[in-house]
This record gives C-alpha cells, structure tokens and sequence, in this order.
C-alpha cells in the first residue's frame, strides 16, 4: 500500500513543471511541498491542501483582471491592453443595464449606461467587445446572472461567427443567481424561473461546451455586502449545492457537470481567516461531493475558485494605502491556492480605476508571482496550529449554517435555498453581519488606517479619477438605433415569439432559441421582455 | 427634536443597498423614523413617496457613477410636486462632482469613510437650516 507522499510523488512527477529555479534568495533548495509522510498532500482527498499535486509549481495562478466601461470598442482595447501587459485571462464587467436585463435606451438606463462596466444590447456589440481577441486561445469569464443565458448565448453566436466553434470555447459564466437574491441584489425574475434558465446554461454547457464553466459560485458579493468570513463560505458552498441538486433534478449524472461548477470568493483583510476558508472550502466541497451526492470524478470534488481582493476594504482616504491592502488580500489568496485572482485598484473607493491605476493592481500580483517566493509551495501553511485550527472552525461553524438551510428546505438544499431568499433569512444575516461591523468600527474597535485612525495626510491632494461622460450613453444609443435599422424585424418577431411560446413550457431548453435570437440581432431587452411576460418579476421585501 | 421622518432611496438601477441599509439603522437608532423605498425607485416614485410621508428629507444611496444624472432629477421631481424637502446623497461621489451637485440643489453629500457620528451631524445640520430658512 502506497504512502500518501508516494501517491502524490507519482502524482507531481506526471504534472508539468514551470521554469523557475525553485529555491530560497540564499539558494536553499525549496520542496514542492512540506508535511508528514502520512498526512494529506495536495491533490488528495478532501483537498484541503488544494486541488492539485503540483498546484503553482506547474502553473501560475490566471492573473485574470476585471474590466469593462464604456461602450464595446472601449472594453475591447482595455482588453487589448490587459493581454499586452501580461494579464492571463480576461474577464468581463457589464453596466448596470445590462445586468438587468435593459436596453441602453430604455428610460430606466439613463445615467448608467457604461459606467459600472461596458453596454452590451446586441450581438453587434459584442462582436466588437472581443474583436482581434483569440477567444480559442485566451480565457473568458462574464459577470452576468439575470440575464446570464441570454448574454452566454449572444457570446457563443459572436464567437461562432469569428469562426471559433463552440466546443473550443473555455471560461466561466457567473450565472448564479441565487447570490443576487441573497446579497448582490441584480435580480429580474423570480428565483424559480431563473433557476430554470440556470439549469440550461448547465444543461447545454455538459452537452456542448467541455471547456466552459456553467456556474461560478460566488461568495464575493455576499461578502461585499457585509457577511462574514464564514457567512460567505457557507452561504456559497450552499448555494453550489442547491446547482447541484437543480441539476440532478434535471436528470444530469452529477459526473457530467460537476468538474465545471467553479468559485469566486472575497479576499479580505483578516488574513489567516481568509485562508482558512479557502482551505475548508474545498474540504466542505469534496466531502459532500463525494458522501451525499456520489460523485466519483474527483474533479466533481475539487473546488477551484477565482479571488478577488476586498472592494469594501478600500478607503477614499489616503487611496494609495490600498495598494498595500490589496497586496495583503492578494497574499492570502494565493498562499490559500486559489486558481485565478484580481487585484482591486487603489481608486475603486471612488471610481472605476484609471489605466495607470489597473496596471499598478496587476503588477502587485506579478511581484507575489515572481519576487516573492510564495508559489514555491503548496499550501505553506497546512500544519500551522493556528491555520489548522481555525480551518477547522471555519468548517464547523458552516456546517451548522448547511444544517439550517437544509432544515429550511425540509431536507433539500436547493429548497432550503430558495425558501432562506424567500423568508429573508439570508439577507437579514449579511445586514446584521455589515451593522455589526459599522458599529465596531464606529466605536473604534476595528481600526482602519485613514479613516477612524492615523488620519494625517488626509486632506494632500487627491490621486486622478477615471471620469467617465454622457457621451458614452449617447453612442451607445447611437450604436443601437443602427442595429435595429438594419436587422430584418420579421426575423426578429418570429424568434422572439418562439421564444415565449418555449418558455412557459419548463421542459424545453431555451438555449438554441436563445441563440437564434442573438443572431437576428434581438437587444438583450426585447429578449429580457418575450421571457419575462411569462415568469413575471421579483420584487423584494424593503427591510434594513 | 427626534422623530423627524427620513426616506432613505435606492434610485435607478444599482442594487448595492448594504450602505443604505446601514445607515437607515443608524439613523433609527439615533431617533429618527426612516422610510427605506427598496431597490429599482424613480426619482418620480421617491418624490411621491416623500410627498405622500410627508418626511422632512429624503437621503439617497448612490454607488455606481449615475448620481450627476439621478440626485438633481429627484430634487426636480420634489419641486415639481411644489414641495420643500431637502435631498442628500450618500454613496461613491468623486470630489470634481461636489459642486455641481450642489448648484443643483443637492443639501448634502456624504462620502465612504463617514462615521455614524458625522452622518448624523450632517442629517441634523440639514434639518436645522430647513427649520430656519
């Protein structure tokens, strides 16, 4: 019988190897890992250590930046600019309209359009948005949930368009609307009407996308909106619960979409908390995986998760200071092994971030990558009492928020989940959890260096802001007013009324149909309109 | 004087409501009555609803960029409805928009960073000058 070292031995030496000399600034030679012969090594069940044998020493992590503003053309040489300088993977930020579904000129759009990220309406945008950009080469991932079919579907018609097949297509789709209700608060329909378009984003992706990730199990929103370190881990790995009981309700072996279900989880400032829950996040992952849902594919098991450091920990005082905040946040990612990440710019307390700015956030990320050591080895702090011990805590005080939320769904998951938006259960913790930390720092028990202490320097000059102008809007709405001149309206009418006719049966697929009306150029409202006038609208309770 | 009514609104489309929710308690717990809209709000609806409470001002939570179009259009709808109360805005507002918000009527402007302590000031200080003027 092997050792556990033995099994991963063999394990790592099948993995490749980067090019690096892997040792100390004194030329100490550097293990690819530390810890008994008996213990758990990475790439080993229930994973604690990370997902794979090798983890950096393979392969950095994706230094994946978040960016968008404007109108396509601008994203898209943002993006340009990302893939020059460095950045591994591109990831998408779209404008409030467009996260809700809307039209850029709808009345309801005015102010926003191309301010928290870029205005996609139609197919033509986004032809523009990933122009000259490889998309069969370079990682895509879209921070997009209501209308997140509907944007995917547009993203695979522009892409077959260029001539990419959708097959080749890798990235992720955010797509988890669960957190939209609980924390984020970017909802259209009713949580059971969108969890339908969920299940065929899944449903399609396992049939026809093997490089693409269906869901991206968010935490960093609810975090965002002020839980805690826990509340984030629990309240996440039980929503990728609740995607996978919808699935398998739909009839999926959990085998064919598991290995495609991803994370994205907070950095915060609290750092060996954070890695803490890094590291019983992908425990509490496998463990269920493997005991209540019976996977037997350990990528079913594996939870992989992107980072992005803490937009709330970032102060309008003294902005600089949060170059050295992200670094922390960034820190804890990697040493708690996570597979992509994005650094938060030193002005986001005030603005989307100037060129200079992003450039600085990324170049935080290739000083831990290449100056610092740290992707020596995996897992470098499994076996400190403290991070063992407080990695076991983190798990227990999350099991006993599954045991609430399965006690809500009367035994499942994905009942308990709905069931917690619906009774305002979820929201209510993650405003509590936010009071409860005003009221400490408020009373100056939780220090923040410029703003309840060491105030000095306040008032010197502040750092130029990324300012964006109204001609965006009218552009955008110029853009538009050309694609519904020139796109044939029959076509138009007859997709969209297809489109309506599938929805109200809940066992069709709505995808294909999806993407035909992508490539008749319907906007992303009129398409938003055809299946809302058959799921109707959710409207959430005003409680604080 | 405690009791004094406050709607605190979510205008247009940013669904970011940890900030007014946190404030909406504090203001609460400082002894005012506060009205919170909900999300997804019109200038044209917090306008009623600020009318139809009769509140003695309304406090909006802004945070993705769209405050230079939807603050002056709340103070609009307000005046268009010949009423008198004072808007502040609360949220992500860079330095180069102070003025201009306040030329269009804004009373207040409060920024991340700000205590419990100095949105309470603030609320007062506006009260007070509309009780004066």
């Amino acid at each position: 019988m092997p050792t556990p070292r033995e099994i991963w031995e063999a394990e790592f030496g099948a993995a490749p190897r980067r090019d690096a000399d892997f040792e100390t600034m004194s030329g100490i030679p550097v293990e690819p890992v530390y810890g008994p012969e008996d213990g758990e090594f990475p790439g080993q069940f229930p994973y604690t250590r990370g997902p794979y044998a090798s983890m950096y020493r393979s392969r950095l992590w994706t230094m994946r930046m978040f960016a968008g503003f404007g109108t396509a053309e601008d994203t898209n040489w943002r993006f340009k600019e990302i893939i020059r300088a460095g950045g591994g993977g591109l990831s998408t930020a779209f404008d409030m309209p467009t996260l809700l579904g809307i039209d850029s000129d709808d009345p309801m759009a005015l102010g926003e359009v191309g301010r928290c990220g870029v205005a996609v309406d139609t197919l033509a945008d986004m032809e523009d948005l990933y122009a000259d950009i490889d998309l069969g080469e370079v990682t895509t991932s879209m921070t997009i949930n209501s209308p997140a079919a509907v944007i995917f579907a547009m993203f695979v018609a522009q892409a077959e368009k260029a001539g990419i097949p959708r097959a080749r297509l890798g990235g992720t789709l955010q797509n988890d609307i669960l957190k939209e209700y609980q924390a984020q608060k970017e909802f259209v329909f009713p949580p059971r009407q969108s969890m339908r378009l969920v299940r065929d984003t899944i449903a399609f992706t396992s049939a026809e996308m093997p490089r693409w990730h269906s869901v991206s199990i968010s935490g960093y929103h609810i975090r965002e909106a002020g839980s805690t370190a826990v509340e984030e881990l629990a309240f996440t790995l039980a929503n990728g619960f609740a995607y996978v009981e919808l699935a398998l309700a739909a009839g999926l072996p959990v085998d064919s979409f598991a290995p495609r279900l991803s994370f994205f989880f907070n950095a915060h400032i609290d750092f060996f908390e954070e890695i803490a829950k890094y590291r019983a996040a992908r425990r509490i992952w496998a463990r269920w995986m493997r005991d209540r849902y019976g996977a037997e594919d350990p990528r079913s098991m594996q939870c992989r998760f992107h980072t992005q450091t803490a937009g709330v920990s970032l102060a309008a005082q003294q902005p600089e200071l949060n170059i050295a905040r992200t670094a922390i946040e960034a820190l804890a990612g990697v040493l708690g092994g996570t597979q992509s990440l994005h650094t938060n710019s030193m002005d986001e307390a005030m603005a989307l971030p100037t060129e200079k700015a992003a450039r600085i956030a990324l170049r935080t990320q290739q000083i831990i990558a290449n100056e610092t050591n740290v992707a020596h080895v995996a897992d470098p702090l499994g076996g400190s009492h403290y991070v063992e011990a407080l990695t076991d805590e983190v798990e227990r005080q999350a099991e006993e928020i599954f045991a609430h939320i399965e006690e809500l769904g009367s035994g499942s998951m994905l009942e308990g989940a709905i069931k917690g938006i619906e009774e305002n259960w979820f929201q209510g913790r993650i405003t509590d959890s936010a009071f409860e930390l005003e009221r400490k720092v408020n009373e100056g028990r939780r220090i923040i260096v410029g703003v309840n202490a060491f105030t000095e320097g306040n008032e010197e000059e502040q750092i130029p802001l990324l300012r964006i102008t109204n001609e965006d809007e009218q552009r955008q709405r110029k853009r538009l007013d050309a694609v519904r001149d020139r796109r044939d309206q029959t076509t138009v009418d007859a997709v969209l009324e297809r489109l309506r006719i599938e929805a109200a049966d809940p066992e069709i697929n709505l995808m294909p149909t999806l993407i035909e009306a992508s490539q008749a150029y319907a906007t992303l409202g009129e398409i938003m309109s055809a299946m809302g006038s058959v799921f109707g609208r959710h409207v959430e309770v005003p409680t604080f | 004087m405690a009791g004094e009514r406050i709607l605190v609104a979510k205008v247009g489309l940013d669904g970011h409501d940890r900030g007014v929710k946190v404030v909406a308690r504090i203001l609460r717990d400082a002894g005012f009555e506060v009205i919170y809209t909900g999300l997804f709000q019109t200038p044209e609806t917090v306008a009623a609803a600020a009318v139809d409470e009769d509140v003695d001002a309304i406090g909006l939570s802004m945070l993705s960029g769209a405050h230079m179009t939807l603050a002056p259009a709340v103070v609009e709808a307000v005046r268009s409805r010949g009423a008198d109360i004072p808007v502040m805005v609360g949220g992500i507002v860079p330095d180069h928009d102070l003025e201009e918000l306040t030329a269009a009527g804004i009373s207040a402007v409060l920024t991340p960073g700000s205590t419990a302590e100095q949105i309470i000031v603030e609320v007062r200080r506006v009260l007070d000058a509309e009780t004066a003027s």
